[in-house]
């Protein structure tokens, strides 16, 4: 009857069909304690899940609590089972899909070196401007832009400045934080 | 408070103490000094000295295991720590408490490659299910009140907690066990009351409903057991188990169908097909389970109760999930089993029944017998005949000795059967052996070995014999590692690689040079009373029990089949087995 469900991850399953991969940004409040991230880190490799992204920082000083933000891709029942496997393990607190939650917003930061003259130069330069990067160092044949945005949006900017000369990318990867006055439980 | 002044290593054994813990497994060396000093200038705790450190994993499972208690080892830094690591995963797999007290080198010196150093953390972080580097002795007491609060709330296992040999020394204040939980790790043992009206609801529909348990009811507790029951007995259910849940529902009850899996019941496995309502309880639809995941069970609805929810929806779609503790949430169900005057359809269950005693009534376990060698399976069985009355506990290693004794042992009660279930540890049972007399010194201790198996921790042999724990290692001897030269013939046309013993030692000379009693029998007719001999001895016995040497274990769902499925041993000669198994099957584990 449900047969046609049962997910692959047993040796006996020889179907190579697979469902499609979705791509969710998960948030997890964990202690801020030795080998915490190792820890989650550990599970993904262990388990053979994917780790698109990870932001990692202490936000609550006195508590001793950081979050962690995971962008990470599989199929709805690996999804549903790494945020089983991460909400089990002992530092974690809480664990939110933002993805699944859907009001949730995710920005990401980088700062883009790009070396030029000329028309190139100017070029850059207008379109950071329409991206809405600062630039944070000059230089009389370089830039630094800073961008901050969706993934997608950093992405876009940094492939257009590809042919402009781009010489070096430092990213931050995702944080997300749902929208509205309630937050996730620490 | 000044008297709360002390050393790490007085943290250390105070905090056993305060914890209830009455036996360590242990090995001394370099980095437990400190601890080792003070378990010498006290009599509460006592430890046992093992001859590996894996036999004091081991040793502590099996004490945990027959006592529903947490387990305790100590080891010391370096090779301590790694030789313990087989113990720590067997324990995470089978879920098990334990906390495993591990000496580091001092804090200045971690990270600089020190002698007997290891990075302890990083390498149990994937195999225990938390562990602790203490850096600050004044942290230690509510580490290690913390350690026993994880191994043992929710889902058990393994926690490890690595002291620094300067931490040992060092001074600091003890606090004690009152009020030290963790500060968040709060498992739910509850069930939402939704999922069990929902769950009551959906048995109530039945017509062929199955219970499946596993090694979860055994951890629950003995309430959970006695629960079970009074559930199978009010509803009329029929009941099977995994291999780690066998002695949760007796072997005697009427509903009970005996094992299923890989190498269980024919009826079973054949239930489990072709039920209608599924109602898993502690158990984690492991591949040894399902055989073929797509052709599980495939017209069943389903009802999972565990308290992890990570074991939910992780191989198997379930209909109704019940995250909770298996005691509180058969408590619920029964209680609204009753307010709601819930009955079965009688006829339905009656016909189910009527078509389980079909396959019944094909003798699944039927083996040939033979007057001149001992079948395997005829020796497990006369040594269930002669120690049922007993108040005996059974342990095992892991291979076709294992299955034949979950096949042909009968359990009555829960925490009377020690075996390595998820890791599949060779060498698991005889220093389990060890924990389970230490925890229960006057009972009938019995390690159902392998001749392969058993060699793998054979110096544990020395430890019972020091603290004169007299466990009967029980050897069916064929000379093979018998499940590996079976998946030979099965899948990889009778080319033995390896899996003959050609220079076995003599067991009962063997046992001899240890100290202890050497028995055998090689003959059917000699069987029973070498067996009511080896009861009778208050010592350690080495039984070296010769067996048919190309037994092989049936029945058995082959790789990549489904549990309607199975081949019987009736249906295969020895001369086919290699054809069995077709070759998409054969390229699977």
């Amino acid at each position: 009857m449900n047969a046609h469900l049962q997910p692959s991850g047993s040796a006996y399953f020889l179907d190579t069909v697979k469902p499609v991969a979705e791509t969710h940004a998960l948030a997890v409040i964990v202690d801020n304690e030795p080998g915490v991230l190792a820890r989650v880190i550990g599970l993904f490799s262990g388990r053979g899940y994917n780790i698109e992204s990870l932001t990692v920082s202490e936000t609550q000083h006195e508590k001793h609590v950081s979050r962690i933000t995971i962008v990470t891709s599989g199929t709805p029942a690996v999804i549903e089972q790494i945020k089983n496997q991460l909400g089990r393990m002992v530092p974690v607190h809480s664990v939110a899909d933002l993805t699944v939650q859907g009001n949730a917003l995710t920005r990401e930061l980088a700062m883009v070196k790009v070396s030029g003259t000329g028309e190139k130069r100017v070029e850059a330069l207008r379109l950071a401007d329409a991206f809405r990067a600062r630039v944070i160092d000059a230089g009389t044949s370089s830039f630094i832009f800073e961008i901050t945005g969706k993934t997608d949006k950093v992405e876009q900017f940094i492939s257009l400045m590809v042919p402009l000369g781009l010489v070096e990318v430092a990213r931050t990867g995702v944080a997300g934080i749902t929208r509205g006055a309630d937050g996730m439980k620490v | 408070m000044a008297t709360n002044e002390m050393t790490g290593a007085e943290m250390v054994l105070k905090a056993l103490q305060d914890q209830g813990v009455d036996t360590v497994f242990g090995y001394p060396g370099g980095a437990v000094l400190p601890i080792y000093d003070e378990i010498f200038q006290q009599e509460k705790v006592e430890h046992i000295l093992v001859r590996h450190e894996q036999g004091a994993t081991h040793a502590a499972e099996g004490y945990a295991r027959s006592t529903g208690k947490c387990g305790v080892v100590l080891v010391t830094s370096g090779p301590g720590a790694t030789n313990a690591v087989t113990g720590l995963t067997d324990a995470l797999l089978d879920s098990i408490p334990m906390v495993c007290i591990t000496g580091q080198v001092p804090t200045h010196l971690i990270g600089s490659d020190a002698f007997q150093e290891c990075d302890t953390v990083g390498i149990t972080r994937p195999c225990t299910k938390h562990n602790y580097l203490v850096k600050d002795v004044n942290d230690l007491a509510r580490i290690l009140h913390e350690a026993f609060y994880v191994a043992t709330h929710g889902r058990p296992g393994p926690v490890v907690v690595d002291i620094p040999k300067d931490v040992q020394f060092a001074k600091g204040r003890y606090v004690g066990p009152k009020n030290i939980e963790h500060k968040t790790y709060r498992p739910q043992v509850k069930a939402d009351q939704n999922a069990i009206r929902a769950a009551v609801e959906l048995i109530a529909t039945a017509k062929r409903p199955i219970l499946y348990t596993g090694g979860g009811v055994i951890n629950s507790g003995p309430t959970a057991s006695k629960l079970l029951r009074d559930f199978v007995e009010m509803t009329g259910i029929p009941i099977t188990s995994t291999l780690m849940g066998l002695g949760a529902y007796p072997a005697s009850g009427k509903n009970w169908l005996g094992m299923l899996g890989m190498h269980g019941m024919y009826e079973a496995n054949m239930a489990m097909h072709d039920c209608d309502v599924m109602i898993c309880a502690g158990a984690r639809f492991d591949d040894r389970i399902t055989g073929r995941l797509n052709a599980f069970s495939p017209n069943s609805k389903k009802i999972h109760i565990d308290i992890d929810p990570s074991s939910i929806n992780k191989t198997v779609r379930v209909d109704v999930p019940v995250v909770a503790d298996v005691a509180h949430a058969l408590e619920d169900m029964i209680r609204v089993w009753k307010a709601k005057s819930v009955t079965l359809d009688k006829k339905a269950l009656d016909t189910w029944w009527k078509q389980i005693d079909g396959w019944r009534a094909k003798d699944c376990l039927r083996y040939k017998k033979n007057d001149d060698v001992i079948m395997p399976q005829y020796a497990v069985e006369r040594l269930y005949e002669l120690t049922k009355n007993e108040n005996t506990y059974i342990t095992t290693e892991v291979g076709q000795h294992q299955m034949w004794a979950a096949q042909f042992y009968r359990f009555e009660e829960p925490n009377r059967w020690m075996t390595s279930g998820g890791l599949g540890t060779m060498g698991y049972g005889l220093p389990a052996a060890v924990g389970v007399q230490q925890a229960h010194p006057d009972a009938l201790v019995i390690d159902i070995a392998g001749d392969a198996s058993v060699l793998m921790t054979m110096q544990e042999m020395s430890t019972a014999i020091q603290y004169e724990l007299p466990i009967k290692i029980f050897i069916l001897n064929n000379q093979y590692m018998g499940m590996v030269r079976q998946w030979q013939q099965l899948l990889h046309g009778n080319r033995l690689s390896h899996s003959y013993t050609e220079a076995l030692p003599d067991f009962v000379k063997l046992a001899e040079a240890y100290g202890c009693v050497g028995m055998r029998a090689t003959k059917p007719l000699e069987l029973d009373d070498a067996i009511r001999e080896m009861i009778k001895v208050k010592r350690p016995v080495i039984f070296d029990c010769r067996v048919a040497a190309l037994a092989n274990c049936f029945p058995m769902i082959p790789s990549g089949k489904a549990h309607n499925e199975m081949i019987l041993g009736e249906d295969v000669a020895d001369e086919d087995v290699g054809t069995v198994i077709d070759a998409k099957g054969k390229m699977l584990v």
